[in-house]
């Protein structure tokens, strides 16, 4: 099961460099197909929350931060979460990861309820997390040997996206001789070679500069749309969430619900420049009213919330 | 990082505390010519290394002896406290129940047992391996439990949300990055352990440093018992190098000398 993922992630690797321009032209025109005839053929559904809660707090005070989420990731699907800071977005994260139990609802991976499981997914936490004792491609690897994939098994791999990454005379570094950016960067190729199909990316760009940011998106996008992997992204970045996703979920403030779910209508392989369209500045622009609204609610509830006590 | 530099920055910060050293030996050695201190009260340092080459076969031999002792208990002492660190942590229902009494059984002091060490044991190294245990253990299973306990959050999350198992957490995660505390803990317990091993000797023994200066404070020769007392610190300060030695190889990236994560200012 590993080794296949691995071996698929490098078939369609090898195949988006061998016939470039024919192939992606042609994969543009099947996503511009599939979006305007969406339920076509959807790809079967990876991942599925339906009706998520959770709560923290004590038994007399409890603080409810989800309050019933539900989300679907199809198979190669990027989808984003965004929502108000501190709505609960790496707690969901936590929950499908295992971390913790969900107080009710259910958590689906290929149709299998995975509540309190863990160890099925490839994860990015919001800080990048790398291990200073280890080397950049020791901590590359890490997801990989956890999973009983030696490391030689894995090294020239990961020195390949390690490159991809921007991080070749690096491989040996430590972490703390690299910037932050380089840092996340080491992070998500760790996720990337995670032998779990599906990733959950959380604020991976959440420390960078606006210019070093959007190059990073660039970057993500290509390499994405190489390895079409199921991908769960959090963000509070509309642009970045448009520019990236073909789903965006917009989340509530605490307790947080989804309150919007938007298809990104824009083809692959993508483009920068869509964020120019009067399309793309049409969805901005919904999601940034949607967002202040949120804002400006959760803001006026915690308010209450500390005037009270 | 080449040998080199490391040798003349080492250099660098050894020196004023060498000419500090110099220089109150100077002191002492003025202020007992300018007093007339008689020499069984207050050798000069001068006296005291005449002694000490005089008698320099005898002192090697006795050092040999110790340091041998020494490095025995202290292998075996921080040996056992990194086990019961590495035991209690992964079991934490025994820690909840030991590691109050652990602590408590600080205020016993180590020393005192020695007598009866020797009475259960004998006199052979058997009671001073056990005093140089008792006296190292503590130090080494602190830090380390700390060091365990102190693991970074987000790293600890990370690992389980990919599915670590708990043995893969511990070597993987956990153990390394408790190193740095773990060895505050053997610089520590290094030093304890010579302490140990010249009180084990003045206890009961037929050679070794302890031996030798019970043997002199009979014999009134303060200038011997002064010499024994350098060699002393001079083999605290050897296996405290000893320990940052290895600490240098097997600390990795930029987390040396308690430091976490980030430093190495260069
Ligand atoms: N283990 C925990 N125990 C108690 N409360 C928690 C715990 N983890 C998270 N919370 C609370 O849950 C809320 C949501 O936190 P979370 O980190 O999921 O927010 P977020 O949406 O990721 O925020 P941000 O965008 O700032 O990263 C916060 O109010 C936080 O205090
Ligand atoms: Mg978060």
């Amino acid at each position: 099961m590993n080794e296949r993922n691995s071996e698929d992630l490098r078939i369609q690797k090898t195949a988006a460099r061998a016939d470039g321009p024919v192939q992606t032209s042609q994969r543009k025109n099947a996503e511009t197909a599939a979006g305007t005839a969406s339920a076509a053929s959807p790809a079967p559904i990876k991942l599925e929350l339906s009706g998520v809660q959770k709560s923290f707090g004590s038994r007399r005070r409890p603080l409810p931060v989800i309050g019933g989420v539900s989300l679907q990731v199809r198979e190669g699907e990027f989808v984003s979460l965004i929502g108000p800071s501190g709505s609960g977005k790496s707690t969901l994260f936590h929950l499908i990861g295992g971390l913790l139990q969900p107080d009710s609802g259910e958590i689906r991976l290929d149709g299998r309820v995975i509540n309190g499981e863990r160890g099925h997914i490839g994860y990015m936490p919001q800080q990048p997390a790398l291990f200073p004792w280890r080397t950049i491609e020791e901590n590359v690897v890490l997801d990989r040997e956890v999973n009983g994939i030696p490391r030689r098994d894995t090294l020239d791999e990961a020195r390949r996206w390690m490159e991809r990454a921007g991080l070749s005379g690096f491989e040996r570094a430590y972490p703390h001789t690299l910037s932050g950016g380089m840092q996340q960067r080491a992070a998500f190729v760790r996720a990337l070679l995670s032998p779990h199909e599906l990733m959950c990316l959380d604020e991976p760009f959440s420390a960078l500069d606006a210019f070093t940011r959007s190059e990073m998106q660039t970057w993500l996008l290509d390499i994405w749309e190489e390895t079409r992997r199921s991908v769960l992204f959090v963000t509070h970045h509309i642009e970045e969430a448009l520019l990236l996703s073909d789903t965006v979920y917009v989340l509530s403030g605490r307790p947080s619900s989804v309150l919007r779910r938007i298809e990104v209508p824009f083809p692959r392989p993508r483009r920068e420049e869509i964020a120019e369209t009067p399309e793309f500045l049409a969805l901005r622009r919904e999601l940034t009213g949607l967002m202040k609204e949120e804002q400006r609610k959760s803001r006026a509830e915690n308010g209450g919330r500390a005037a009270r006590g | 990082m080449s040998f080199r530099t490391t040798l003349t920055r080492w250099f660098r910060s050894a020196w004023p505390p060498f000419v500090a050293v110099l220089f109150f030996l100077a002191l002492w050695e003025a202020a007992v010519r300018f007093f007339g201190v008689e020499s069984w009260i207050l050798p000069s340092p001068g006296v005291i290394a005449q002694e000490a080459s005089r008698s320099a076969d005898s002192l090697w031999m006795h050092t040999l002896s110790t340091l041998r002792l020494t490095l025995i208990g202290f292998v075996v002492g921080s040996a056992v406290g990194l086990l019961v660190a590495c035991l209690l942590h992964l079991l934490p229902l025994l820690k909840s129940a030991l590691y109050p009494l652990l602590i408590l059984s600080q205020n016993v002091p180590t020393i005192a047992l020695a007598p009866l060490l020797m009475i259960w044991f004998g006199f052979g190294l058997l009671p001073k391996i056990i005093v140089i245990t008792l006296v190292c253990f503590f130090p080494v299973a602190v830090s380390a439990m700390d060091g365990f306990a102190q693991t970074d959050r987000t790293m600890l999350n990370y690992m389980r949300m990919i599915g670590a198992k708990r043995i893969q957490i511990f070597r993987k995660l956990e153990f390394p990055h408790a190193l740095p505390s773990l060895f505050s803990g053997l610089r520590i317990a290094a030093t304890y352990s010579v302490m140990g091993a010249v009180i084990a000797e003045w206890i009961g023994a037929q050679k070794g440093i302890g031996y030798y200066m019970i043997l002199q404070k009979s014999a009134f020769r303060t200038d011997r018992i002064f010499a024994a007392i350098a060699i002393i610190v001079a083999l605290s300060l050897l296996l405290f190098l000893l320990v940052t030695l290895v600490e240098r190889l097997v600390v990795r990236g930029g987390r040396r000398g308690g430091h976490k994560e980030g430093g190495d200012p260069r």
